[in-house]
Order: C-alpha cells, then structure tokens, then sequence
C-alpha cells in the first residue's frame, strides 16, 4: 500500500493521495478508535415529510449561512451584504447569498416599464425592452463579481480578526446568461471615433462607470438570468452588466443606458471613490482589473479544529485576467509549499475551488494559498503589496475600506488549542 | 440557382445585418429627460446656471440634515474642507481630491438629494454646485457657474492620478 508522503512542512500530503489512494488510505492514516454508536429510527422515518413548496429554499438548520448586512436598517448610506465562504464548498455561489452593493437600496423594477437605451456615438440610438432582449441569441458562462474594496481590510496595520466573510465576502461566483453587447452593438452601429461606454442604472443613485469600448465588444454582456433564473433584485433585475473580471462596482445594475463617447465621463465612482491614494499622495485612476487571488476557507477563523489528525484545506482563487493556473498551500508559513488539486472545471475569471490533504500534527501552523494565473501573473504577498500601496494610518473597523484592490496573500493561524486566527506572516 | 450569400440576403433582407433588429429607434428629444451624463470639458451641460447665494438657500432646505451646517459634515460628507492627503486612507473631499468640476454637477443632478434624486431643477443644480465651489474657496462668491463658467474651475488636485488603464493593464492593447 502506498504510504502518505507529506510534499511541503507541516503536513501538507500530495494532493493526489485520495484521487488515487481512496477510502483505504483516510482509514490507514485516521484510525479508527472511538466505539460505535446504535443506529435508531428517527422522527423522519417514521411519518410523511412536510408539504412541497414552490420555491424551495435551504433546511430549516441552515439558518446560519446567510450574508452579513453592514446597514440592516437601511439609514441613507450604502448598504453591503457579505458572501459566508466559510460556510460554502463549491464554486457557483448561490443567489441568495450572492453579495450585494446597493448605494441606495435595491430598486424594485417593473420588468415591462423597464428599457435600455443605446445611443451617443451610434449610427443608429436605440432603445430595449427586457422581452426584446430576451429574444436574442444569449451566451452562458460562469464569471466572478468582486467589490474593488473587497479584502480592505487586509490594508490595517494589524491583523483585524474578523472571518473570511468579513476580510472576502465582497466576492461572489455565478453563471450569468444574457445577450452578447458586441451583438447590440452591431445593430446600433459604433461610429469610429468611440472609445469609451458610459453605462447609467436605473437606480436612485443612477450610478453611471465609463468602460472601454474595447471590454464592451471583448467579452461583457446585458446578463438577463444568474445561476438560470432572472438576476435576483440585488443584482440589478431585469438587467446588469456584466464585464467578466472587472472592478464589481463597473458592472452595473439595473442597467438602462449606454452611451458611447470619445472619453471618459470622470464620474463620482470612478473620479473619487474608486481611485486607490498611494503613499505619494497620488492615487491610481481606472484600476479596473481584478487580479489574481486566493483565499483558504476552511480551516479559517472562527472554527475551531477538533484536535490533530486529518483536515481538508479548502479554499478559492480566481483571476480577472485568466485562468488559474495553480495555487501553492503552505502550512508553514509560506516557508514550503505544495500545490493543490484544481476542481475541474477550471474556467476563465471564475472562481476556482482548491484542495489538499493536511495531517495537523496538534502543533502550530500558518496556512497560507497562492495562486498563478494562465497570464503568468502571480499573487503577491502582503508585504509586496504594502511595499507599493503602503498601508493605513491605523487600525480601521472591519466594515470600512482604507484602500482597495487588495489581492495578496491571507494567513491563517492555527494554535495547539485549535483556534484559528488572522495573522500577517 | 441562388448562390448561399444571395439566398442569406434575401432572407434577411437588405441593408440590415442580420441580427434580431428588435430594438426600437430613439431619438435625442425622446432621450433627454435619461440624457444626463456630464464629460469633463462640459460636453452635456443644461442650459441656466445659478449662483452661491441661491445654493445656499437651497442647501439649508434640501441637504444641510445630512451633510451639516456650512456643509461641514454631518450624518454624511463634508461637502467644504480638505484635509491634507498624508495617509492612503485619508478623507477623500471634492476640494482635496475630487479632479473635475463637472462631477460636482453630475453626481449631484443624478443623486441628490438622497432621498430624491431627480427632483431638483438644473439651475437649482448649478446653484449647489457653486455654493460648493465658493465654499471651497474655488471660486469667488459672486461667480455665475452655468455650462460656460463650470469646466473652466480647475480642481486643486486635477493632476493627482496615475493612470492604470491602459498603461499599467497586462494584456492590453493600446486603444
Ligand atoms: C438623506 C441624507 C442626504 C441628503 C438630504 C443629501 N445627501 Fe448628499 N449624500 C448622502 C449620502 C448617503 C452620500 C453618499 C452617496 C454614496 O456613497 O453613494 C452623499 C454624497 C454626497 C456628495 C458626495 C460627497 C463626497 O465627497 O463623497 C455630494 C456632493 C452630495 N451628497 C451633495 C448633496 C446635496 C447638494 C444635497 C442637497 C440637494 C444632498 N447631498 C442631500 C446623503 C444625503
């Protein structure tokens, strides 16, 4: 029988031991000690289940994962609600606990009082209903949204311990189906000298990105349906759009104009609020992409580790500009690595779930992921990103963003009790 | 015998591609209460204008409850102030950070008052803004801003940004 051979310190094994090992190796390595216990009929068992609703939603003790509100009355400032990844295992998140970012409330649309208007620099300005754009040709695919000020908080000074929902849970994964803006595009006609779309919610704040024209006709879309039915309110029903890989707060939502200009528009989101200040003083402008990252979810703070033997490391990487290509896992504090197994499929700006085998030895460890992408771009470290970006006057509530476009690496702490803590190694 | 493009064209008919054509022709009369962007060079400025004075007024009505006395700051932004920028989490103001004017005009004409965007005039509009400007010391008191005057106010912190896009984007081409 093959033996468990750890591939990096602190007990990180080949994470191909179970692909190829199965079941006889977890029992070989975790033994069997404790007394079994007798089986007995349940409630359950013993008389019909409960009525059949027409839409369904999780089991009643479930009640934990739900998202986190950082405004839960609704006072006149922007509302956020935070994805629970610690409590999630696969990649599609779902549409209840997708994240939001409303900056005035989620608007409640008449689909059929609801148009898009196309018009600047066109040929032809035109306008669509949402049963218009429900009859033309669509196109599927799985792609991430994430908040510019997603992992704000990793700018503190200190370690802010706060869970993975809290520190990431401004990201979230879906398969979004809608039409093709290269398709509309070519029915308005684009007049050569447009560079620039200026895309306009319906909203109250009527929240207005410029984006390139080149992103527009490169893969975005008016995305009609998330994860198979319509976006859900806190996306944007009837319609958002959708620019794969990009800055969360340019892919607006209930999206009813575009207009194509020669230059940008310099709007209050992309002139002040999502302009990251440098240590110069000076601050980055258009910092669209969301680059390559990875974060552990389990183990990660607030579990608690019910003493050494086995654990699965668990956790996301995705990358605006790609593919994954691999992500490394230490347990030692990024002194060694391993790589990790890649769920199949490994799809393009999606998240992507990571695994590997971990033999705790009751000891402490610092898990830490790294990701690379297809482009070659690697996720840096903290330390590189403070480096460039510097770091906040002083220790911020978790709930506020001192800096954005955070995409270094997160460590974990564990210590001999178990306890998961934030830490910067 | 038809060749495959003839036949494709008469399918589609002409001079259209051959996509769904289910969209609807606009015209800018009917697009102008949606028409609101505002570009930096004043492309897209309403006709009026308005001054400090009359923005105050306005200001203690409809904004003062959430942005403070003297627009100093209250339950929401300080509107007038700039703190220096010492720290990459320092406040962000229009006067210390904000590049253009014309965003003033923008985000105020498509957002506020929070509780109800859309409900002032452009002049009413224009008065805010200059009341923000003169506040801000950005321009004189008795200054008219209207869709002439307005771009020409020079933001102090105009040149403060580095441009990600294109320049520092991997895998971009050049637009
Ligand atoms: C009910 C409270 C409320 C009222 C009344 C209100 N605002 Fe606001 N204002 C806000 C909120 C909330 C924001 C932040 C918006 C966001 O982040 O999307 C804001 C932001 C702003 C900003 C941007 C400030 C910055 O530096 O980020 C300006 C300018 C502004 N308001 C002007 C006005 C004007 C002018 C009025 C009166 C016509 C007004 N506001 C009335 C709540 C209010």
């Amino acid at each position: 029988m093959e033996k468990f051979i750890p591939v990096a310190g602190n007990g990180l094994l080949d994470r191909r031991a179970f692909l190829r090992g199965g079941a006889a190796l977890a029992a070989a390595m975790t033994g069997y000690s404790a007394k079994a216990e007798t089986l007995v009929e349940q409630p359950w068992g013993k008389e019909p289940g409960s009525l059949v609703p027409p839409y369904g939603g999780p089991s009643a003790y479930e009640k934990a994962v739900v998202r986190t509100l950082s405004n839960p009355k609704g006072e006149p400032r922007t509302q956020h609600a935070r994805t629970p990844h610690h409590l999630l295992r696969g990649t599609a998140t779902p549409n209840g606990l997708h994240f939001t970012i409303s900056h005035g409330g989620n608007a409640e649309i008449d689909p059929a009082q609801h148009r898009l208007a196309i018009h600047g620099l066109v040929k032809r300005p035109l306008v669509f209903t949402a049963d218009a754009l429900a009859r033309y040709p669509m196109v599927s695919r799985f792609t991430f949204v994430e908040c510019g000020g997603n992992s704000a908080p990793m700018f503190s000074p200190e370690p802010i311990q706060a869970n993975v929902q809290a520190l990431h849970g401004l990201a979230s994964c879906a398969e979004w189906t809608g039409v093709p803006l290269s398709t509309l595009l070519e029915e308005s006609g684009v007049d050569p000298k447009a560079k620039w779309v200026i895309a306009e919610g319906a909203d109250s704040p009527h929240l207005s990105r410029s984006v390139p024209l080149t992103k527009i006709l490169d893969d975005a879309m008016v995305a009609l349906y998330q994860n198979g039915e319509r976006v859900m309110p806190g996306q944007g029903y009837p319609m958002r759009l959708l620019l794969p890989g990009w800055e969360g707060n340019m892919n607006v939502k209930w999206l009813r104009r575009l207009q194509l200009t020669e230059s940008p528009a310099m709007t209050y989101y992309e002139a002040r609020t999502y302009a990251p200040i440098l240590p110069s003083g000076k601050a980055y402008r258009f910092y669209f992409i969301q680059e390559v990252k990875s974060f552990i979810t389990r183990p990660s703070v607030g579990m608690e580790m019910k003493g050494p033997g086995f654990y699965e490391i668990s956790g996301i990487a995705y990358s605006g500009n790609g593919r994954i290509a691999n992500v490394m896992v230490s347990a030692d504090g990024g002194q060694t690595w391993a790589q990790a197994a890649l769920q199949e499929p490994v799809m393009s700006k999606s998240f992507t779930r990571f695994r590997i085998p971990w033999q705790w030895n009751g000891g402490p460890a610092v898990l830490q992921s790294r990701a690379r992408d297809d482009q070659g771009n690697v996720q840096p470290t903290r330390a590189e990103i403070i480096a460039v970006r510097g770091q906040a006057s002083r220790v911020p509530p978790v709930t506020v963003f001192p800096s954005q476009h955070y995409n270094g690496i997160t460590s974990w702490s564990v210590d001999a009790t178990g306890g998961v803590r934030h830490v910067y190694a | 015998m038809f060749t495959r493009s003839v036949l494709l064209m008469l399918i589609a008919g002409p001079a259209l591609a051959a996509g769904p054509n289910l969209g609807t022709p606009v015209t800018h009369g009917d697009l102008a209460a949606w028409d609101i962007h505002i570009l930096p060079d004043g492309t897209g400025l309403p006709k009026g204008g308005g001054t400090s004075a009359q923005g105050a007024a306005i200001y203690a009505q409809k904004c003062m409850h959430c942005h403070g006395e003297g627009a100093k700051g209250g339950t929401n932004a300080a509107l007038v102030g700039a703190p220096p920028i010492k720290s990459i989490d320092a406040t962000k103001t229009i006067a210390n950070f904000w590049p253009y004017s014309t965003t003033i005009f923008d985000f105020i004409r498509r957002s506020m008052p929070w509780q109800q965007p859309r409900s002032l005039t452009d002049d009413e509009v224009y008065a805010l803004t200059a009341y923000i400007l003169a506040q801000n010391k950005l321009i004189g008191e008795k200054d008219v801003m209207n869709a002439q005057t307005l771009p020409k106010v020079r933001m102090p912190n105009r040149d403060g940004f580095i441009p990600r896009f294109p320049e520092q984007t991997p895998g971009v081409r050049d637009l």
